[in-house]
C-alpha cells in the first residue's frame, strides 16, 4: 500500500507508469466495464439477434436512470444524499410536458431552459434547507420527496401533456451508424458539458474536499455551506435533465415518481462512489446503471419474471455493499 | 458538527435555557400542545363532530402507523433506520390473506411473522455484522421483499376469502362508539416497547450504541448482537402492523403499507427521536403518529387533494425537525 502514496510524484514519468496509475486509480470503474463487456457477450449468446434495436432500447431506458444516478453522485460526493431525485424528475417532467403541449417548436426551447432553471431552484431549496436548518440530509430530502411529488400532482393530476418534436427526435434513433443510439450520445454530451468543467474547477475540487473531510475543508478556507448547497443545486440540475429526458422519451409527463431515487442510490453504490463522500466519479454510476438495465433485459430474454428481476437487483445492491465493506474491514485489520 | 456550530448560532430567544430544557427533557409537553391546537383547528374548520367517536376513528387510523413508527424509533435510537417496514407489513398482511384459507388463521399468522423475522434477521446481519449502512441494507431488502411478494402473488392466485374476518374486527371495529379494538393489541405492544426501552439492559444498549458506538463497544457491548435482535424485533413489529393495515382497509395487496413508510419516519422525527441516535422515546412517537393522522383528517375534510396533503406533510417534517435541531442545539453531520 505504501507505493500508492508516492505515485503522484512519479506520474510525470514514463507513459507506462502513467497508465498503471490510471488503472490503479480507476480499478473499480474498469472492473465495471469488464462486467459490462461480459454481460454484453452473454446477452448476445442468449439472444443471437440482439443488435442495434436492442442497443437503442437499452440506451433509451438507461437515459433517465443514468441522469438520476449522476444527480445522486453529485449529492453523495459532498457527503450528502438526495432522496428527492425521483420526485424532482416527476415535477420537472410534468412541468415541461404541460408547457410544451400544443405549442410551437421554438417555444419548447424556452421551456427546456426554464425547466433547467427550475431544477436549479429545486436543488437550491433542498440544499439551503439542509444547511440552514442543520437537519440531516436524509430527513430533509425525505420530506422534500413528499413536497415535490405533491407539487407534481398539483401540476398534472394524471399522465398527460406533450413533448416538442425536436426534443423527441433528440433521443430516438441512431447517429451515423445503427450501433450508436442518439440517447447514448446525448447522455455523453450532456454529462460532459455539465460535469467536466465542474470537475476541473475549484468548485469540483471543493465538492471532493467537503466530502472527504468537512472540517479539514473548512479550515483550508473552503466554504462548506456554499459547497453543500452547490452539490444539491447540481443534483437538482441533473434531476431536471432526467425529467426532460422522461418527457422526451415517453412523449408525456407522469406525475407519479418512478423508481429513480432507489435506483440512483443503488447505482451510486455499485458505481464505486463511497456513501461517506469524497471518492468516485460520474462514470462508475453511469456504467452501473447500464449493467443493471442490461441485467433486466437479459432476464426478460430468459423469461424470468420481472418481479424476480427486482429481487435480483435488490440482492445485487445488498451483496455488493456487503462485499465492499468486508474488503474495507480486512484492510483495516492488516 | 463543529464547522456548522462555528458558523451559525441560533436565535437568542430560542436558546433560552428554560425552553431548551422543556424541549429536551419533556418533549411530550410541546407535542401534546401541538396536538391540542390541531384538534381545536379541526373543530373550528369543520364544526361539530369532535366527539368520542371521532377520537376513536383517529386512534384507529393512527395505531398501525404508530407501530411502524415504533420500528423507526427503535432503529433510529441506534442511528439506523428501517426502510423495509412498508414492504414487510404489506407482505405479512398479504401472506395471511392468501394462506388463511388453507392453513387456518393461527398457522398463517405464525408463517407471516416468521417470514418477517427472517427479513429482519438479514437486515440485522447486514447492518450489524457486515456494517452495511442500514439505509442501504433495508432499502435493498425492501426491493427483495416486494419482488418476492409479487412472485408469490403470481404463484398463488388469491382466493376470494381475502382478509380474515378476525383481522377486520381487530383493525376496523370500534366498540362502545369510541374504543377501537386495535387498542387491545396496541396497548400491550406499546407498554412492552416502552418497558424494553426504559427498564431493560437491551434498551440501555440501544441508547448507548446510538450515542457512541465505539465507546459502547469498548465497554463490552456486542453491537452486532444487539443490532441483529433489534432488526428482528423491528420486522416482527412491522409484520404485526401489516395485520392491522389489512384489517383496517380490508385489502390485501403487496403494496398496501408502502405509503405508510415515509409517514412512519415522519412520526418518529416529529416525536422527538433523533436520526443520529441516542435520543428519543416511544411516547413521543405515538403522539407524532396521532398528530399526522389528525392533520391528514383535517386536510381531507377540507377537501384538499392528496397532493396538498403530501406537500404539507413534507413541510411539517422539515419544520419540526428544524425546530428540534435549533432548540436542543444538536447539529447535523
Amino acid at each position: 500500500m505504501t507505493t500508492t502514496l508516492d505515485t503522484p510524484t512519479k506520474s510525470t514519468g514514463s507513459p507506462g507508469v502513467t497508465l498503471s496509475l490510471l488503472v490503479r486509480r480507476n480499478t473499480w470503474t474498469l472492473g465495471l466495464v469488464g462486467i459490462l463487456a461480459l454481460l454484453l457477450v452473454i446477452t448476445r449468446m442468449i439472444q443471437p439477434n440482439y443488435g442495434p434495436a436492442g442497443i437503442q432500447g437499452l440506451a433509451i431506458s438507461v437515459l433517465p436512470l443514468a441522469l438520476a444516478a449522476v444527480a445522486q453522485t453529485c449529492a453523495v460526493l459532498a457527503r450528502g444524499i438526495d432522496l428527492s431525485i425521483g420526485s424532482m424528475m416527476a415535477l420537472t417532467s410534468v412541468v415541461s410536458a404541460t408547457l410544451m403541449e400544443e405549442r410551437s417548436e421554438g417555444f419548447a426551447v424556452v421551456v427546456v431552459i426554464g425547466v433547467l432553471v427550475l431544477g436549479l431552484a429545486l436543488g437550491a431549496i433542498n440544499g439551503a434547507l439542509i444547511v440552514f436548518t442543520r437537519v440531516p440530509d436524509i430527513v430533509v430530502t425525505l420530506a422534500m420527496l413528499f413536497v415535490w411529488a405533491g407539487a407534481a400532482l398539483l401540476v398534472l393530476n394524471t399522465p398527460g401533456g406533450g413533448s416538442a418534436a425536436w426534443l423527441r427526435r433528440l433521443t430516438l434513433g441512431p447517429v451515423f451508424i445503427d450501433w450508436v443510439p442518439k440517447a447514448a450520445v446525448l447522455l455523453a454530451v450532456v454529462v460532459a458539458v455539465f460535469w467536466i468543467p465542474i470537475r476541473r474547477s475549484r468548485l469540483g475540487l471543493s465538492l471532493y474536499a467537503v466530502g472527504s473531510d468537512p472540517l479539514a475543508a473548512f479550515r483550508s478556507g473552503v466554504s462548506v455551506t456554499g459547497t453543500k448547497i452547490f452539490s444539491y443545486v447540481l443534483a437538482g440540475l441533473f434531476s431536471a435533465l432526467g425529467g426532460l429526458s422522461l418527457t422526451a422519451t415517453t412523449g408525456i409527463g407522469t406525475p407519479v415518481p418512478g423508481p429513480y431515487t432507489l435506483m440512483s442510490v443503488a447505482a451510486v453504490v455499485l458505481g464505486g462512489v463511497s456513501l461517506a463522500g469524497g471518492t468516485g466519479g460520474v462514470l462508475g454510476p453511469v456504467i452501473a446503471v447500464v449493467i443493471l438495465s442490461l441485467l433486466r433485459t437479459d432476464m426478460t430474454f430468459l423469461n424470468v419474471d420481472t418481479n424476480l428481476a427486482t429481487v435480483v437487483q435488490g440482492l445485487i445492491l445488498v451483496g455488493v455493499v456487503m462485499v465492499g465493506s468486508l474488503i474495507q474491514m480486512r484492510r483495516r485489520e492488516t | 458538527m463543529n464547522v456548522a456550530e462555528a458558523m451559525t448560532t441560533g436565535p437568542r430567544w430560542l436558546t433560552a435555557s428554560g425552553i431548551r430544557s422543556i424541549f429536551r427533557d419533556r418533549p411530550m409537553v410541546p407535542l401534546l400542545g401541538l396536538l391540542a391546537i390541531l384538534v381545536v383547528v379541526s373543530e373550528v374548520i369543520r364544526p361539530g363532530p369532535i366527539s368520542l367517536n371521532w377520537a376513536g376513528v383517529m386512534i384507529r387510523a393512527a395505531v398501525p402507523l404508530a407501530i411502524l413508527a415504533g420500528c423507526q424509533t427503535l432503529t433510529m435510537l441506534t442511528a439506523g433506520i428501517d426502510l423495509s417496514v412498508g414492504a414487510v407489513a404489506s407482505m405479512s398482511g398479504f401472506l395471511v390473506a392468501t394462506l388463511v384459507g388453507d392453513l387456518g388463521l393461527p398457522m398463517a399468522i405464525v408463517i407471516a411473522l416468521v417470514v418477517s423475522a427472517v427479513v429482519g434477521f438479514v437486515n440485522g446481519v447486514g447492518a450489524g455484522v457486515f456494517r452495511v449502512h442500514p439505509l442501504i441494507m433495508t432499502l435493498g431488502m425492501s426491493l427483495v421483499v416486494l419482488g418476492l411478494a409479487n412472485v408469490w402473488q403470481l404463484l398463488r392466485v388469491q382466493t376470494g376469502s381475502g382478509v380474515p374476518i378476525e383481522f377486520r374486527q381487530l383493525g376496523a371495529n370500534i366498540e362502545f362508539g369510541f374504543l377501537p379494538v386495535s387498542l387491545l393489541l396496541f396497548v400491550p405492544l406499546a407498554l412492552i416497547i416502552m418497558y424494553i426501552l426504559n427498564r431493560t439492559g437491551f434498551g440501555r444498549l440501544l441508547y448507548a450504541i446510538g450515542d457512541n458506538e465505539v465507546a459502547s463497544r469498548l465497554s463490552g457491548a456486542k453491537s452486532w448482537q444487539v443490532l441483529t435482535v433489534l432488526y428482528v424485533i423491528s420486522a416482527v413489529l412491522a409484520g404485526i402492523a401489516g395485520f392491522l393495515f389489512s384489517g383496517l382497509t380490508n385489502v390485501a395487496s403487496v403494496t398496501l403499507a408502502n405509503s405508510a413508510l415515509l409517514p412512519s419516519v415522519a412520526a418518529a422525527v416529529i416525536g422527538g427521536t433523533s436520526i443520529f441516535g441516542g435520543r428519543g422515546n416511544y411516547s413521543g412517537t405515538m403522539i407524532g403518529a396521532l398528530i399526522l393522522t389528525v392533520i391528514s383528517s383535517i386536510l381531507s375534510s377540507l377537501g384538499y387533494p392528496e397532493a396538498v396533503r403530501q406537500i404539507l406533510f413534507g413541510s411539517l417534517i422539515v419544520f419540526v425537525a428544524a425546530a428540534y435541531t435549533r432548540i436542543t442545539g444538536e447539529a447535523g453531520t
